[in-house]
């Protein structure tokens, strides 16, 4: 009785995954002549891989639930943004929104509000999305929404079990795992560990083109943050052969006291 | 490392968001699932078997049938960049999808009865069934016609005995598609297919030692001897050794695209190699005669790359030559079997080895060059395409 109550309500639960796109990282970044942002020229994007995580546990979790679960993608971005969503839909994501701007605001809490606005009209039960956005490492967007969703907010989580009006995650703090039970709405946020993403099929890629995406400017709030300056990392200098075996030792032990200065 | 791609003239631009989106897909599981494995497969001689499932599940067999028969229906174009990848892995892998989709499942498409469609094409898609395609003999390779395996019929069916070589999949697969001529033995006329399990009694599958191209691949010779199978073995719809031709055509458009791939792999192999090798003091790229190497490498691989997508849209279009497929097969694989050799030359005794991909890629394209008609037959081909003089008799 009670499994059969259980199993009723999976069934109503609404889940949005927020995605974004980011270069991807095997790409070789060049900085703009303004100094102040990359060259995007010749840069492939990808749907940033902590929100492949996310789309991935929300398939999952439909599969587990049945049929009457919805799985609706959103990002906020330009309209370059559509492939990233297509990526989601391919994977196997019912619906997509794009909340289209012209810009991708620096300030995490600009993209919150926007996306929060979004996900409090659609009504979820459960909101997923990437820890952080590997162009920006930011870690905040999710559990922004979270508190301006007034729902629960967990991050970081690497194992994710939704049962009834709530659910459980596990979370890898420094040393050891933290188990949290929460109550939905929930906004979650993805790390590494949690699933393996599938890749998105032939056959999904070519029902992407036919499923719903919708498209929603959105006017953002002015940017509190200003990018002053874009560098990329120095060089590294290339490594260097000491000598070979035990020989080499107190060479290498000279190198490191003198001239790293790390002993 | 991820693959980056070649792309010198932005030919990217020229594909659709959906083509490009299987690119990269499959692009992506080659450089996860096939690089980190291809090199000890090949070495042990022995094609991973276990990439089956997910090929399958990514709807790589068949992927340019309908979708009505549980196959992808992509266009040709997509259809060709799947090739192109999984031959940057290796050809052996592109060898098993091109025999598995268009040397079993487009002839059960082209020449099959609907119920023959219905049954086979979703198994196949699926991976569920594996094929192979029994045309070649050991006597009769370039020469097809003069076949001397033969299918007779019976009151319940058909009774078929021969032998064919050089089978890929051969040892693997569940059905082979078999051509026998079911008249006189010079009449080609009278060839016809046929779908033949290779459980039957008298089918027999050896596989083919001592190979040292193709290793990761499967490659055997199949024995006939009073093969039964009943009447719906035929396909109905295959007339002489045309069809046969016509299975080859769409497999040889495949391998006009795969060996772009192989010759990609090397290319980006050497080109990293030459920027990070030193040798009298500097990166051996800042050579001349390693970047004359580099410069016809990459001038070759873009002409490549523009024949196969006109050849794509051609097809796409309902108006490619078999003679427009002997063109491109036969400039492509002689191509990245140059680029291959050029490319173990460059990375100097490393090239030797098979942690590197050059020297195996090297080997495979032997076979390539000399698999789907030789480079020797595809040049009359184009010969007799040219002058209106066949060379052949």
């Amino acid at each position: 009785m009670r499994r059969e109550r259980l199993r009723a309500e999976v069934r109503r639960v609404k889940i949005a995954v927020c995605v974004k796109r980011v270069p991807d990282t095997e790409t070789r970044i060049k900085i703009a002549p303004d100094g102040k942002s990359i060259d995007e020229a010749g840069v492939k994007f990808v749907l940033n891989p902590y929100d492949e995580f996310a789309v991935e546990e929300a398939l999952r979790l439909k599969e587990r639930a049945g049929e009457g679960t919805e799985v609706t993608a959103i990002a906020l971005g330009p309209e370059a943004a559509q492939e990233t969503l297509r990526t989601a839909l391919a994977m196997g994501v019912d619906r997509a929104v794009l909340l289209t701007t012209s810009r991708q605001p620096m300030d995490p809490l600009i993209t919150a509000r926007v996306l929060s606005a979004e996900l409090r009209s659609g009504g979820y039960d459960l909101v997923l999305c990437g820890k952080l956005a590997i162009d920006d490492y930011n870690h905040a967007v999710g559990t922004m929404m979270g508190e301006l969703l007034g729902a629960a907010s967990v991050s970081g989580v690497s194992r994710l079990e939704i049962e009834g009006n709530g659910g459980r995650a596990e979370r890898e703090v420094e040393g050891g795992i933290e188990v949290v039970e929460f109550s939905l709405p929930a906004v979650v946020t993805t790390d590494k560990g949690l699933n393996e993403p599938r890749y998105p099929s032939l056959k999904g890629i070519m029902q992407a083109k036919k499923k719903p995406l919708e498209t929603k400017p959105v006017e953002l709030e002015e940017e509190t943050l200003e990018v002053l300056e874009l560098a990329l990392p120095p060089e590294r200098k290339p490594g260097r052969i000491l000598g070979e075996g035990p020989d080499a030792v107190p060479a290498l032990i000279e190198a490191l006291r003198n001239e790293a200065k790390v002993l | 490392m991820a693959f980056q791609g070649v792309d010198f003239y932005d030919i990217d631009s020229l594909l659709s968001e959906e083509e490009r989106a299987v690119r990269d897909t499959v692009r992506r599981w080659v450089d996860e699932k096939v690089i980190p494995i291809i090199g000890d497969y090949y070495v042990r001689g022995e094609f991973p078997l276990h990439l089956v499932p997910e090929m399958a599940e990514l709807g790589l067999f068949g992927a340019n049938l309908p979708e009505e028969y549980g196959c992808a229906g992509l266009n040709n174009v997509a259809y060709g960049l799947i090739m192109q990848e999984l031959e940057r892995g290796d050809s052996g892998v592109r060898s098993f999808a091109s025999v598995q989709g268009a040397l079993v499942m487009y002839p059960i498409y082209a020449f099959g009865s609907e119920e023959q469609k219905r049954y086979w094409l979703p198994r196949m898609a699926r991976g569920e069934v594996i094929g192979c395609f029994g045309l070649t003999e050991p006597d009769y390779g370039s020469n097809p016609a003069g076949m001397i395996t033969t299918a007779r019929k019976t009151e319940s069916g058909w009774v078929i005995n021969g032998s064919k070589m050089w089978i890929t999949n051969g040892s693997t697969a569940q059905v082979a598609v078999i051509w026998a001529k079911t008249g006189a033995l010079d009449d080609p006329k009278s060839i016809r297919g046929f779908l033949v399990p290779t459980d039957t009694k008298g089918f027999s599958a050896r596989d083919q030692k001592g190979k040292l191209s193709l290793r990761a691949s499967d490659t055997s010779e199949l024995v006939l001897e009073d093969v039964c199978v009943s009447s719906d073995a035929l396909l109905p719809k295959t007339e002489g050794l045309k069809s046969a031709l016509m299975c080859l055509t769409q497999a040889r458009y495949g391998i006009a695209w795969g060996a772009v791939g192989a010759a990609m792999a090397c290319y980006e192999e050497a080109v990293r190699y030459a920027k990070t090798r030193v040798m009298f003091g500097r990166p051996i790229g800042g050579f001349q005669l390693q970047q004359a190497r580099l410069a016809d490498m990459l001038t070759e691989i873009t002409k490549a790359q523009l024949l196969c997508l006109q050849l794509g849209r051609l097809k796409d279009r309902g108006a490619m030559t078999p003679e427009q497929v002997s063109l491109a097969k036969r400039n492509n694989v002689n191509m990245a079997t140059e680029v291959a050799r050029e490319t173990r030359r460059l990375l100097g005794a490393q090239g030797i080895l098979a942690e590197y991909q050059a020297m195996r890629h090297l080997a495979n394209l032997e076979s390539v060059y000399t698999y789907e008609g030789t480079h020797d037959i595809h040049t009359l081909i184009l010969g007799e395409a040219i002058t209106g003089l066949s060379a052949f008799t």
